[in-house]
This record gives structure tokens, sequence and C-alpha cells, in this order.
């Protein structure tokens, strides 16, 4: 296999599993905040606006993180500096 | 397509200075706002028209949110807190309008406005309890805590802009490919995200600048109590 393919092949491999791990697991962590606040917001309806701020901004941290993962993503695909490299 | 997706184009260059797309718009949209709201503040009334009672209604909302947040500067915050939430609606939405772009899919654009709140941060702070006070905050509870406290003032601005910057660029990239996947009619799904998306997106981001402003006002406030309660 030449080195084009092998890298063509491991950056497309590699960006799936990045975008699939970097999905998942903040799913996991946006459905625990929001179980949370929902038990919150159950045991203390008054306090819904202050719940539903804090909780935005958690999601909004916790959605970053995801985004973070994507940027990386296209980076890897669109404008791998390591290319350079193997053209030269 | 990849050059689409994740450059500018430009229209025109003075100088060294490069007029993209983004910066067009952007500034476009500012002279419209400062317009709109000269002409809604022109005549105000007693028993105010629909133009004006819209606009209050408006700058109602935006004044109770600040106000559940930081009620005692309220008033001095409003206007750099409505003004980010203001232009980044707007501009969120304008990449609904064809043959227009989204100023915040660019990282300039948003990275300008994390700039803004990184300096307005340390501005609100040292304004409301002197240089001395406020740059003592950042001894405490531990000198040992100082680099941290540094890094996380550098991450959270560059997390500031990537994240206004990721949402937007992302969303206008998957109605992209549903649009080449799926062709008429498809993305229109997408769109209606994009709209909550844009709503949802300017509020945190105004939401977080306000967070972070109230903490560089208030942690010197409970750090002085809790002395004066000391002493």
């Amino acid at each position: 296999m030449s080195d084009m393919s092998f890298f063509v092949t491991s950056s497309t491999v590699a960006a799936l599993a990045a975008i699939a791990f970097g999905v998942m697991i903040p799913a996991l962590a946006m459905g625990w905040s929001i179980s949370k606040a929902m038990e919150a917001l159950s045991r203390q309806p008054e306090a819904e606006k202050a719940i539903t701020r804090s909780l935005f901004i958690g999601l909004a941290m916790i959605e970053s993180l995801a985004i973070y993962v994507l940027v990386i993503v296209l980076i890897v695909l669109f404008r791998n500096p390591l290319l350079e490299y193997l053209l030269n | 397509m990849q050059e689409a997706l994740l450059t500018q184009t430009i229209y025109f260059e003075i100088g060294p200075l490069a007029f993209s797309q983004s910066l067009v718009t952007s500034l476009t949209l500012t002279i419209l706002l400062v317009l709109l709201a000269a002409s809604l503040t022109h005549h105000l009334l007693i028993t105010p028209t629909k133009l004006q009672s819209m606009a209050e209604a408006i700058m109602g909302v935006i004044e109770n949110a600040i106000n559940e947040v930081l009620p005692q500067y309220s008033r001095q915050v409003l206007p750099f807190i409505a003004t980010l939430w203001l232009f980044l609606l707007f501009a969120n939405l304008v990449g609904l309008i064809p043959g227009l772009q989204s100023p915040t899919r660019d990282l300039s654009i948003t990275a300008a406005l994390a700039i803004l709140v990184f300096f307005s941060v340390h501005w609100f702070g040292i304004r409301s309890q002197g240089l001395a006070n406020y740059l003592r905050h950042y001894l405490k509870p531990n000198p040992l805590l100082l680099p941290f406290h540094l890094i996380s003032e550098f991450t959270r601005t560059v997390a500031l802009a990537i994240r206004l910057f990721g949402n937007m660029m992302s969303l206008e990239i998957a109605a992209l490919l549903v649009l080449l996947v799926a062709g008429f009619l498809a993305p229109i799904p997408i769109l209606m995200l994009h709209i909550i998306e844009a709503l949802v997106q300017a509020y945190i981001f105004g939401m977080l600048a306000l967070v972070y402003v109230a903490g560089s006002i208030q942690s010197q406030i409970i750090s002085r109590k809790h002395s004066m309660t000391r002493a």
C-alpha cells in the first residue's frame, strides 16, 4: 500500500472514529445533566428560571466539546497540515 | 466545495485590509441596526406607538434577563450585553437569506466578539472595585492557583469564539450536505433547526459573557463581604 492511500485511509478512519466518540460521550453527558435538571425542576418548580439558565450554560459547555471534535475532524479531512510532508 | 466550506470569499482589498464577505455583511448589519435603533428612539412618546412598544418589550425582556444575574449592576452592563444579543441574533439569522452567509460562521468575527468580551470582563471588574482589588482576586483563595486563573481566562475566550463559529459552520455544512444528498425540499427541517440554533447560540453567547462579567464583579464583592464579617 502506498504512502498516500495509507494516509487517506487512516485519516478517514480516524476522523470517523473521532466524530463517533466525540458525539457519543457529550450526548451521554448532556442526557445526564438534563435528567438531573428535570429532577431538580420537579422538586422545586419555582426555581425554574435559575435551573433553566444554568442548564443552558452547562449544555453549551458540554456541546462545545463536541464542536471541538468537529473542528479538529474538519481540519484532519480538509486542511491536514501533515500532508505537506507526504507531498514534498 | 472544500474552499467554500472553510474559507471566505474576499470582495475587495484596501491596502492590507481585505474585505471578506463576512466583514461586509457584519458591517452592513451594524449600520442597519444602528439606523433602526436611532429611528426607533427618535420620537419617544408617553403613549407608545406599535413599533415603540415592540422595541420596549424586547428591551424589557433583555433587562429582566440581566437583572436576574446581576441586579446591582444591570444598568452598567446592559448596553454591552444587549448589543451582543441583538447583533448575534441578526448575524446568526442572516444566513437564512439566500445568497448571504452568517458572519458568525467566520472565525475572525467570532474571535473579535470574544476578544471584546475578554476585555470588557476586566473593564467592568476594574471599574466596579478598582485595579488593586481586581488584581487581588487572582491570588484568591491561594496564590498557587494563579496559573489556573490565567489559563481559564485564556481558554474560556477561545472557547467562546470556537463554540459560536463551530455551531454556525456545522449547521450550514449539514444543510449543504443534505442538499447534496437529497435535493428538493429535504433541507427545510435542517433550516428550521438553523433558526432554533441561531436563537440558542445568540442567547448562550450573551449569557456566558454576562456570567463572566458578573463573575469578575461579584468575586470581589463576595470576598469583601467575607473580610468584613471576619474583621
